[in-house]
């Protein structure tokens, strides 16, 4: 019997279809996984069905009867629970906190909150699958996997028995992403139905009971997880045959271009120290950084930017002292910098795609006519980065905003890799980006190798890493505990030393 | 030192609790409105338009505790309108609050000649008289601070009080809260956003209104021309150096209204500064405590956001 | 259909013009007074003569000023409410200067007096920038803060060391030579329109095509951002409240030099928050600004000649600008009236 059906769902935002006329059905008791690209409409088919969105048209029936979600309470009251791709925590709440609201449990007289009560319901609740988490901890000071942890509690103290997971594997090393697998399959032992939105080939081809294809908001196919493999599920994701890896030729690296020597920095919000960093960055070579998110990535990145300053330690750019170098001189001298958060950092949404280009270059003499900005010189230039980079847009002076999110990632990679630059910083460069773009980006990268600049690549996609680096280094806990040569690593040692397993374990 | 004395005063502490009410009240508004996401810059113009409404309510009736219900009348229309532009409309928040600044001084001002016919200040009205409680006006010191005041003034107590309970430790105070703080994971839980909002903004527009009744029928029993003298843009510091709760808050207002007291004892006396100087000290205090609060406070972390449910 | 941004700002401002006149409308009627005669002489007081018309551009330039400094702050993502008490330092220091050096002639007196206003105004706006850059104190709540502060302190200057013997509390007349000349005889409209005009073109250029203004608007628009650009954004923040700060200034320094011919306690009549409605409805842009105060000159001018012919109050005047900076910060309202019109006529 089906736990959950959605038949001839349409969804759209303005122009955009997100979700047109899809059939989606899933067994009670299975781990059904919906598989597709960035921008295929899965998020959106489950927020629908969750009760975040209105659907346009369609029909949704629960354990065989029709039902009209208009709200997540409707949801939740139909036993359903949503475990979100970005937590839904508050920070300085504590554990049991995140977890009632909405639902308290009350004293005698219905006004006030039973406190004691609460913590003990979701000691009981973690008990039975295994869980272990102190009630009363507060979010802002546990960890990502016991986030999560919490994130499904939510969603048992609901009596939830359909379970939507949206990309739950992004934050997690590979062990950690094993124990979730263990509680999904404890939870389908007893009985519950699990959906599992995803766009990674291999955790489908392992967790998965049957899996759905999404493509451009359309439904492709459904099949058995026995009867299929990655490169089908690839091929069906993306309509055509997908190269999964790219060519690299063999390339001698040149001269050293930028140095990282002793550094040390404390980020005085969350304590994480960067330890003793030494790397060197060579010419002509691409220096990938593996690590789970949240161990130091994004300190690195912001030290090496100049957003942030060294606490001790020196950083050399072509064989000059930068530690004391603001931003604005750094990419003067020739960094590029592709950063993690492209919203936060690298576009501006309201300013035009042009004004986004000269972000970063504003008081360039290239483009100004001595006091004032040459907006002809500047307008061509973005002509040509628009076409070079293939980057859709739907009129001349569109702002950043209205840009899918793949073409703000190309517009970004555009204009940093067309400055005149010797050191690319490129930080989670296809974060959030569909596989077509994967590969051009992939290809951009290879050949600022070829034009002989040292690029490095921080990414949470191992795939990418062993991909595209010459070598390749692991952070944990603000060190660096490995570097070598790519060839030296797989994904299993990469995955333990990210976990913080010494090399010698390994 | 004389001057010290007469400044440390029981006097002028007892004047300082009914100078506060308020700032108070509309500080414990402040603390509802901005623990649920919405700044509220408009209590300026909503203590404002408490004490002109509670002026014509007993003006009209005879009876100031018409006037005070006109008060929270106008307290509950205002909020509304405010909620519909900062919710549905999504303004943005400040620049909705100053709008609804300016329409208070221009409504006041404009309906006053319209009434009266005058422009500076009402005719007097019905004023609320002080009670005294028994047994409690007998203890000495604390009988002087606390045992002759206008109801109000024991109202702004309970609801002080009550405000903290209400915030820290009700289900309804955990999901103001929670929306404050991150409305999408709220709304995840089937918290109705709209509702929370809605009701917060609402209270402290009826609190600020409330305790604007008490300008014109507690404290004199008039209305003149933009009476609320800055009160709003106080109780707003108070409530950011007060951390959200309205137990701080009331502190901090407690801060403002003693400087105040003070203000006006020492106008009273003929020292060698000059009386602007004097006049100054509430505003200048208030920059004084904004400075040095604000490097270490901790506001909603989604304060002034839009989230809506999406539909 | 989509227009480009621009055209959408200019229908939007004009619908909340509109439906703010509307309710003002209403309030009039409900006040028991006729709706044409009030807006006849709302029009004939603008329009209805040279005079009136020089009095509707007279009203005019202290918006374009007050509202150009709003509109700047804006743009860089700050609140300057401060207008008033920032245009009060800029007309006493301009004043002081007036008075003061009266053996220079007008070539260089006035540009002096006028440059020595806008740095006064520059220097009160900094202290809350840099309260705001360094501390994050909100500068809404410290501007305000400031206008009490400054309006007190102006007014003890002026009473204890230059007050013109007398009961009015003002200054004597400033030099011959710093009386910024007449357009329009006998009408006080002065060279300071000229003036205002040349500074809104000032800053659009600066704003929309110099490196200074790109990171202005930048810090505006998302600080991140700027900070990867490399900006300096506590620099810029504070740099641009004293442009602001500047401009506010000038709105005193020219009501002196053109109107006044001194300074007097208490002259503005909330010029610094008309301003800000100003800003808001001419979408933070300096043409805008421009068209805005014209708009509300307008309303000033024939608010007076309602007061006087019809007996309308004029704060009635205030209700509107309050009415229209509610209507024009919520665009979404017209987009539902809008949908609601389509509905009515059946549409899909």
């Amino acid at each position: 019997m089906f736990a959950v059906e959605m038949k001839n769902i349409s969804k759209s935002f303005g122009s955009v279809k997100a979700n047109d006329q899809i059939d989606f059905a899933v067994k009670k008791g299975e781990i059904h996984c919906l598989l597709g690209e960035n921008g295929a409409g899965k998020s959106t088919l489950m927020k629908i069905l969750f009760g975040l969105y209105s659907k346009d048209q369609g029909q949704i029936r629960i354990n065989d009867k029709t039902v009209k979600i208009s709200n997540p309470a409707a949801a939740i009251d139909k036993k359903m629970g949503m475990i979100h791709q970005h937590f839904m925590l508050v920070d300085r709440f504590s554990i049991t906190e995140n977890i009632i609201a909405g639902q308290e449990i009350t004293g005698a007289l219905g006004i006030k909150i039973d406190n004691k009560a609460a913590e003990k319901k979701v000691k009981e609740i973690s008990g039975n699958f295994g869980f272990d988490l102190n009630p009363k901890a507060l979010i802002e000071n546990i960890s990502v996997g016991e986030q999560q942890r919490v994130e499904i509690l939510k969603a048992l103290y609901r009596n939830a028995e359909i379970l939507i997971l949206d990309e739950p594997t992004a934050v997690l090393t590979p062990q950690e992403t094993e124990e979730l697998f263990k509680i999904m399959r404890s939870l389908t032992a007893d009985n519950k139905t699990i959906i599992f939105i995803t766009h990674k080939l291999k955790e489908t081809m392992e967790i998965a009971d049957r899996i759905t294809i999404l493509r451009d908001g359309k439904k492709i196919d459904t099949v058995n997880k026995d009867e299929t493999t990655p490169q089908k599920l690839a091929n069906l994701m993306v309509g055509r045959n997908v190269l999964l890896d790219v060519e690299k030729k063999e390339k001698k690296s040149t001269g050293e271009i930028f140095r990282l020597e002793k550094v040390n920095y404390k980020n005085p919000l969350s304590g994480l120290k960067l330890k003793n960093i030494n790397i060197s960055f060579k010419k002509g070579e691409i220096v990938g950084l593996a690590g789970v998110e949240g161990n130091g990535q994004l300190e690195l990145e912001e030290t090496i930017a100049g957003f942030r300053s060294v606490d001790s330690g020196k950083l050399y750019f072509d064989s000059q002292d930068i530690t004391e170098l603001s931003t604005r001189k750094r990419r003067d001298m020739g960094l590029a910098h592709i950063p993690s958060d492209r919203n936060k950092r690298g576009l501006v949404g309201n300013f035009s795609l042009a004004k986004n280009i000269l972000l970063g270059s504003e008081w360039n003499q290239q483009f100004k006519n001595r006091f004032a900005i040459n907006f002809n010189y500047l307008n061509d230039y973005t002509e040509k980065i628009l076409n070079e980079y293939d980057i859709r847009y739907s009129k001349k002076n569109s702002t950043a905003s209205e840009l899918s999110g793949g073409n703000q990632q190309k517009l970004i990679i555009g204009r940093e890799l067309s400055r005149a630059s010797d050191f690319v910083l490129a930080a989670q460069p296809t974060r959030g980006v569909d596989i077509g773009a994967i590969e051009f980006i992939h290809k951009q990268l290879i050949k600022m190798r070829e034009e002989d600049n040292a690029i490095f690549l921080i990414s949470a996609e191992l795939d990418e890493l062993l991909n595209l680096s010459d070598r390749l280094l692991v952070i944990y806990e603000g060190a660096i505990v490995a570097q070598g040569k790519v060839e030296e690593f797989n994904e299993e040692k990469l995955g333990l030393l990210m976990a913080g397993h010494s090399e010698e374990e390994v | 030192m004389d001057i010290l004395k007469i400044i440390f005063s029981i006097n002028t502490f007892t004047a300082a609790i009914r100078l506060v009410v308020p700032i108070a009240l509309a500080a414990v508004g402040g603390a509802f409105s901005e623990r649920a996401g919405v700044i509220n810059i408009g209590l300026e113009g909503m203590i404002l338009i408490g004490a002109f409404a509670a002026a014509v309510g007993s003006f009209f009736s005879g009876s100031a505790y018409l006037g005070v219900l006109a008060a929270l009348g106008a307290g509950v229309v205002l909020g509304l309108i405010f909620s519909f532009f900062t919710v549905d409309l999504e303004a943005d928040h400040v620049v909705a609050g100053v709008g609804i600044n300016i329409l208070a001084l221009g409504f006041t001002t404009w309906l006053m000649q319209v009434i009266w016919g005058q422009k500076g200040a009402s005719p007097s009205v019905s004023g609320l008289a002080r009670i005294r409680i028994p047994i409690l006006a007998d203890i000495p010191i604390v009988g002087e601070l606390f045992g002759c005041h206008s109801p109000l003034v024991y109202l702004m107590f309970i609801i002080v009080i009550s405000g903290w309970y209400l915030m820290f430790k009700t289900p309804l105070g955990l999901r103001i809260r929670f929306t404050g703080e991150h409305p999408e994971a709220a709304d995840t839980l089937g918290i109705n956003i709209r509702f929370i909002k809605y009701f917060s903004v609402t209270l402290s527009s009826v609190l600020a209104a409330l305790g604007g009744s008490y300008l014109s029928l507690g404290h004199l029993n008039w209305f003149s021309s933009n009476m609320s003298a800055g009160r709003g843009y106080m109780a707003l510091a108070a409530n950011i150096f007060g951390q959200w709760n309205p137990l701080g808050g009331f502190a901090a207002s407690m801060l403002f209204a003693f400087t105040d007291a003070v203000q006006m004892r020492l106008q009273g006396m003929n020292l060698n500064i000059a009386s602007e100087f004097i006049q100054m000290l509430p505003y200048v205090l208030t920059v004084v405590v904004l400075a040095g609060a604000v490097i270490k406070s901790r506001p909603p972390a989604a304060l002034g956001n839009h989230y809506k449910s999406n539909k | 259909m989509s227009f480009n941004k621009t055209t959408k700002d200019i229908i939007y401002s004009i619908a909340a013009i509109v439906l703010a006149l509307i309710v003002g409308a209403i309030l009039i009627k409900v006040s028991g007074n006729s709706i044409t005669e009030a807006y006849y002489y709302l029009f004939y007081g603008a329009f209805g003569s040279t005079y009136n018309i020089a009095q509707t551009l007279l009203k005019t330039i202290p918006l374009i000023f007050a509202g150009l400094a709003v509109a700047v702050g804006f743009q860089s993502g700050l609140f300057n409410i401060g207008g008033e008490g920032q245009l009060y330092w800029g007309a006493f220091a301009t004043a002081l200067v007036a008075i003061t050096f009266t053996n220079l002639p007008s070539i260089i007196l006035i540009p002096l007096a006028l440059a020595v206003g806008a740095v006064a105004g520059a220097l009160w706006a900094a202290v809350p920038g840099i309260l705001r850059a360094k501390t994050g104190a909100h500068e809404v709540i410290t501007t305000i803060m400031f206008n009490y502060i400054g309006i007190l302190l102006t007014t003890f200057l002026l009473k204890n060391y230059f007050k013109e013997d007398g009961p009015v509390d003002q200054t004597r007349k400033i030099a011959e030579q710093a009386k910024l000349p007449e357009i329009v005889a006998n009408t006080r409209l002065s060279w300071a329109l000229f003036i205002a005009i040349i500074v809104v073109i000032i800053i659009y250029y600066l704003l929309n095509y110099t490196s200074y203004g790109y990171d202005l608007q930048l810090v505006g628009e998302n600080i991140d951002a700027a900070e990867y650009s490399g900006v300096n954004s506590d620099k810029v923040i504070i740099n641009a409240m004293l442009l602001s700060g500047g401009i506010a200034g000038l709105t005193g320094s020219t009501m002196v030099l053109g109107v006044l011919h001194r300074f007097i306690t208490n002259f503005s009549p909330g010029y610094g928050f008309t301003g800000i409605a100003v800003a808001v409805l001419g979408q933070n842009k300096p043409l805008g600004v421009l068209l805005a105060a014209f708009l509300f000159g307008i309303l000033e001018a024939g608010g007076m000649s309602m007061q006087l012919f019809a007996k309308i109050p004029a704060d009635l005047m205030t209700i509107v600008q309050g009415l229209v900076i509610l209507f024009a910060a919520a665009p979404s309202l017209f987009k539902i009236l809008k949908n609601k019109s389509l509905v009515f006529r059946g549409g899909n």
